[in-house]
C-alpha cells in the first residue's frame, strides 16, 4: 500500500460487504495481496446476514455446481478459514417429491447429473425419505438428497469472514459508500467519503446494488432486486435433522437445535432498497404456513414469533454473474446469486481470488460469465 | 363490540384503547370518519385505566380519581359510533397502511387510510443482579393484578426503584390492605439539583400535589430508604433476600417479593416494525418517533399519539390522541371545522420536564456489569455483550450474529435499551449512533395454524371478513 499523492494505492477495490465480498477480500489476503472492501452500510446488513444460511449443493444449475462442490470442500473445515465454526451443521438437504410425477423428473435429473460425473444427488424411495425425515406425510413418494448438504448462521458467517479478511490485512470501510468509481489508465479509482482508493482490480459484489455499478461502468445487465421472506417459529420438540425444500410449492424448512424452525421457500417482500427496508406480503407467508401445516402435523401448535426478508440481486436466468468483465480490464463481476449464493460465498471468493491473483482457475465458472447476456456496449473509457 | 373486523377498509384505524386511544376514536367517529377501534385487553383503558369497566375494586378513593376520570372517556368513545373490537392483537403494519390483527383465533387484513398508534409505554428494563428470579416481578405486573383482580402482596414484599407510578402502585397497595415491607428509592440525589430549573413549571401542574400527597401517604406506612446506589436480588431458586447500598452502607433485607421500577419508555414494537423513524431521546433516555405537532411520523398517513410519542402521561395522552384525530379529519374533510387543542396538550405536558430530569434514572440501574442477565430470552449476560463487542459486535443488529439477544419471543422489549447502552458505553458511541434492534412483524406471535388459515387470496378474504 502506498500513497499516489492523496490516493492509497491497494492491489484490488472490492465493493460490496456481503459473504461474497468479505470472502473474496479473505482469499485476496491469503494470495498475499491487498484489499479495501467497500460497504455502504455494515458487513452482512443485507441478503448475507439475514438469509435461510442453507448450506446447499442440492438442486443446483449446472452451470453453477462446480463453484458449489468448491465452496462445499471449504464449509466442511471453515473454522480453519475463519476461525468459528460459523454454526455449520451438516445433516444434509432433502429435496421432497411431493408426488410421482415430481419423483421421476427428479430420478431423471439424478441420472443427468450421474452422466455429467456429479455424484452429491442421490435419489431415495419412500422408505428413506421417512428416515430422514420422519415428520413428513405418507403421501411423499421419495426424493432427493444430498448428504453432505447443511446449514450455517448466515449473520455469524459473514461476520467472521469481515473479521478474518481484516485479521489478514484488508481495509474495510463501513457505513460509506463507494462514490466516483472509474477507470484512469490501468487505475481503477473510487472514493470512499473523504478518502480515495486506487487499485489495477475493481470486485463489483453489490448484490442487489451491483447493477447501479455494472451500469455506470458500461456493462448493464438486468438485475432486479428481490427480497425473499422468510419466518421462525416459537421452539417445538425436535423432529427433523436435514434442512427440507420443495420444488412444486415453495417452501425451505429447518429446525435448529434450540427447537426454533425457519420456513422459508422464495415468496418475495416488496424491497424498498433506498430505504433499506422491505415489506412483507402476509398473504404469500400463509401460503408458506399453510404448506407447512399440510406436510408435518408437528408443526400445527407453534407460533410465528419473526418474519423478515433481506434485499438482494437476481440474474433473468437465476445463476450468478461471476468472472471477468466482458468489457473492462481489471474488473472482475460477483453478483446476481438469485437468492442462493450463501453457499457459494466461501468458493466464489477462493475463486475470485484465483482469478485476480493469477489470471484463471481450475474451477469451470464458464456459464457464469457476463458475456453470456446482450452485447454490452462499447465502453466509454477505452 | 363486534368479533371481527365489519369492512376491510376504514378511513382511520387506531391502535390501542388507553386515554390517547379512546380519545381519538371518539374524535374521528364524531366527524363521521369510519374508525376502527382494535385493543388487545378485554376492555377498553389500556394500562393506566386498565380495567375501568371490570374491576372489583370499586371504592373510588381506593384507586384514585385519576383512574376513574377513565370511565367517562371510555364511555365517549363507545357512544361515538366507532368499531371498538377488544381482544384483538394486532400483529403486523406496513407503510402502506396495511394491518395484520388477530381476533378469536384467525386473522384479518385490513387497510386504513390513516393509522392512529396509541400503544403507550411499557416498563423500562430494570437489570439489576437477580433480576430473573421468580419473586422478582415489575412493579407494573402487580398494579395489573391489582386492577384486575384486586390481588395485593401479602408476603415480605420490597418495592424498589423510582418514578410517580413507583408511589401510586405503593399507595394503592396499602389502601386495599397489602403488604410492602421497605421501599428503596433509586432516585439519584445529584436528580434533585439537576431537577431545580424545571421546578416552577412541575409546581404549578396538577402533578403536583397529588404527588405530594402520595408520597407523604406511603412514607407515614412503610419504611423508605432514599438514595439507594446498589440493588442485588438474591436466594436459591427463588427470592429470599434483598441487599442494597444507601448512603455506602450496605444491608440486607429478606423478602419473597421484589416489586422493581424504574419509569416507563414508549412501546415501540409496532410503529418502528412500520418503519416510523424514532431517535433517541437524551432527557427520557428511550427511543422516541420523530413526529410533528399532531403526532404525525415520518410514514405518510401514520400518527402516534400518547406515551408511544414520548412519555407524557394520560392527561397528554388524551390531548395528543385528539390532536391526531384533528390531523386525520382535516386530511379526510380540508373543511372540516376542528379545534385546536394545543392549549390544552401544553398545559397537559406542563411540568414533565421536571420528572424527567428528577426520575432519569442512575447508570448503574441502566447499564448493568457482569453476570447480571441482560437478555432473558437467551440468558445473555452484561459480560457476554461486552465480549461480543471487543470480536468485532459494533451494534445491536450486528450482536443478534453472535449472541441472538433480541431474536426471543419478547423481541427486545426487555433488552433492547439495555443493550444500546450498554455497547454504546463499550464503544464510546451516543446510542443514536449504536441504534436499536430492527424490529420486525409479527410484533406479537401469531399461531402458524391461524396464519395458514388465512383467506388464500383477496376475493376469498372479502368473502370471509363479509361473511
Amino acid at each position: 500500500m502506498s500513497q499516489l499523492r492523496d490516493w492509497t494505492l491497494v492491489d484490488v477495490i472490492i465493493i460490496g460487504g456481503g459473504i461474497h465480498g468479505c470472502s473474496t477480500a479473505l482469499h485476496l489476503c491469503l494470495a498475499g495481496l491487498k484489499p479495501v472492501l467497500i460497504e455502504k452500510d455494515y458487513a452482512g446488513r443485507h441478503a448475507s446476514g439475514v438469509n435461510a444460511g442453507g448450506v446447499r449443493q442440492l438442486a443446483r444449475d449446472v452451470a453453477e455446481i462446480p463453484l458449489s462442490i468448491r465452496s462445499m470442500g471449504i464449509w466442511e473445515n471453515i473454522a480453519d478459514l475463519v476461525d468459528d465454526d460459523c454454526g455449520f451443521e451438516s445433516h444434509g438437504q432433502v429435496l421432497v417429491a411431493e408426488n410421482e410425477a415430481e419423483l421421476a423428473d427428479f430420478r431423471a435429473r439424478v441420472a443427468d447429473l450421474n452422466a455429467r460425473g456429479f455424484t452429491h444427488e442421490e435419489l431415495i424411495d419412500g422408505a428413506e425419505l421417512r428416515r430422514l425425515v420422519p415428520a413428513v406425510a405418507e403421501s411423499c413418494p421419495g426424493g432427493v438428497v444430498s448428504r453432505r448438504d447443511g446449514a450455517a448462521q448466515p449473520a455469524r458467517t459473514t461476520a467472521a469472514f469481515r473479521r478474518k479478511a481484516e485479521q489478514l490485512g484488508a481495509i474495510i470501510h463501513e457505513g460509506v459508500p463507494a462514490t466516483n468509481i472509474r477507470k484512469d489508465g490501468k487505475l481503477w479509482r473510487v472514493d470512499v467519503g473523504s478518502e480515495r482508493y486506487a487499485a489495477p482490480a475493481l470486485v463489483n459484489a453489490a448484490g442487489a446494488w451491483a447493477g447501479h455499478i455494472s451500469a455506470e461502468l458500461y456493462e448493464g445487465v438486468a438485475v432486479e432486486t428481490i427480497a425473499p421472506m422468510l419466518m421462525i417459529t416459537s421452539p417445538v420438540p425436535h423432529f427433523i435433522d436435514p434442512v427440507v425444500i420443495l420444488r412444486g410449492r415453495k417452501l425451505s424448512f429447518k429446525q435448529f437445535k434450540n427447537g426454533t424452525v425457519l420456513i422459508g421457500g422464495g415468496h418475495l417482500a416488496t424491497p424498498y432498497k433506498e430505504l433499506n427496508e422491505t415489506v412483507l406480503d402476509w398473504r404469500k407467508l400463509a401460503e408458506s404456513a399453510r404448506t407447512v401445516f399440510e406436510l408435518f402435523a408437528v408443526m400445527r401448535s407453534a407460533t410465528i414469533v419473526r418474519a423478515w426478508a433481506g434485499i438482494e440481486a437476481r440474474m433473468p436466468d437465476d445463476i450468478p454473474v461471476f468472472g471477468p468483465s466482458a468489457v473492462h480490464e481489471g474488473l472482475y463481476h460477483q453478483f446476481g446469486f438469485s437468492a442462493h449464493g450463501f453457499q457459494l460465498g466461501p468458493g466464489a471468493g477462493a475463486v475470485m481470488a484465483e482469478l485476480i491473483a493469477h489470471g484463471g482457475t481450475q474451477t469451470p465458472i464458464g456459464g457464469l460469465n457476463i458475456s453470456r447476456f446482450s452485447k454490452p456496449t462499447p465502453s466509454a473509457t477505452a | 363490540m363486534s368479533a371481527v373486523p365489519k369492512h376491510e377498509n376504514y378511513d382511520v384505524v387506531v391502535i390501542g384503547a388507553g386515554p390517547a386511544g379512546l380519545a381519538a376514536a371518539e374524535m374521528t367517529a364524531g366527524f363521521a370518519l369510519s374508525t376502527l377501534l382494535l385493543d388487545e385487553n378485554a376492555g377498553p383503558g389500556g394500562q393506566v385505566w386498565r380495567a375501568i369497566n371490570s374491576t372489583p375494586v370499586k371504592s373510588e378513593a381506593l384507586l384514585g380519581s385519576d383512574y376513574w376520570s377513565g370511565a367517562e372517556i371510555a364511555k365517549a368513545a363507545r357512544d361515538s359510533g366507532a368499531e371498538i373490537i377488544h381482544r384483538a392483537t394486532v400483529w403486523s403494519l406496513d407503510r402502506n397502511l396495511e394491518i395484520g390483527v388477530s381476533v378469536g383465533g384467525g386473522s384479518a387484513f385490513i387497510k386504513a387510510k390513516r393509522v392512529i398508534i396509541a400503544t403507550g409505554a411499557q416498563e423500562r428494563p430494570f437489570p439489576i443482579p437477580g433480576w430473573t428470579l421468580p419473586g422478582v416481578m415489575t412493579a407494573g405486573a402487580a398494579q395489573t393484578m391489582l386492577k384486575s383482580s384486586g390481588l395485593v402482596p401479602d408476603c415480605p414484599t420490597v418495592l424498589a426503584g423510582q418514578g410517580p407510578l413507583l408511589w401510586l402502585l405503593a399507595a394503592q397497595i396499602l389502601r386495599l390492605g397489602g403488604r410492602i415491607d421497605h421501599i428503596l428509592d433509586t432516585t439519584p440525589r445529584a436528580n434533585y439539583i439537576a431537577a431545580l430549573p424545571h421546578a416552577f413549571a412541575f409546581f404549578t401542574s396538577p402533578y403536583f400535589g397529588k404527588g405530594l400527597a402520595m408520597m407523604r401517604e406511603v412514607r407515614a406506612k412503610v419504611r423508605v430508604t432514599s438514595g439507594v446506589t446498589e440493588l442485588a436480588a438474591s436466594g436459591n431458586g427463588k427470592l429470599e433476600s434483598v441487599t442494597y447500598v444507601a448512603g455506602g452502607k450496605r444491608e440486607t433485607l429478606p423478602a419473597e417479593l421484589l416489586l422493581l421500577h424504574q419509569g416507563v419508555v414508549p412501546n415501540v414494537n409496532l410503529a418502528m416494525a412500520a418503519g416510523v423513524e424514532h431517535r433517541w431521546n437524551e432527557l427520557q433516555l428511550c427511543w422516541t418517533p420523530v413526529l410533528d405537532a399532531f403526532g404525525n411520523s415520518s410514514i405518510a398517513g401514520i400518527a402516534i399519539a400518547g406515551d408511544g410519542a414520548g412519555i407524557g402521561g394520560a392527561q397528554a395522552a388524551v390531548w395528543r390522541g385528539r390532536a391526531a384525530a384533528g390531523s386525520a379529519i382535516k386530511a379526510a374533510r380540508s373543511n372540516a371545522k376542528v379545534s385546536d387543542v394545543s392549549p390544552q396538550l401544553r398545559r397537559a405536558e406542563r411540568g414533565r420536564a421536571f420528572l424527567d430530569v428528577l426520575f432519569q434514572p442512575a447508570k448503574q440501574f441502566r447499564i448493568p456489569q457482569g453476570d447480571t442477565i441482560v437478555c432473558r430470552c437467551e440468558e445473555i449476560t452484561a459480560k457476554d455483550v461486552l465480549d461480543s463487542v471487543a470480536i468485532g459486535a459494533t451494534g445491536p443488529n450486528q450482536l443478534k450474529a453472535y449472541r441472538r439477544t433480541g431474536m426471543g419471543p419478547c423481541q427486545g422489549r426487555l433488552c433492547g435499551l439495555t443493550v444500546t447502552e450498554l455497547m454504546a458505553e463499550a464503544r464510546g458511541k451516543t446510542p443514536q449512533e449504536i441504534g436499536y434492534y430492527r424490529l420486525r412483524a409479527p410484533v406479537k406471535p401469531i399461531m402458524l395454524s391461524e396464519l395458514a388459515s388465512l383467506p388464500k387470496n383477496d376475493e376469498a378474504t372479502k368473502a370471509v371478513v363479509r361473511g
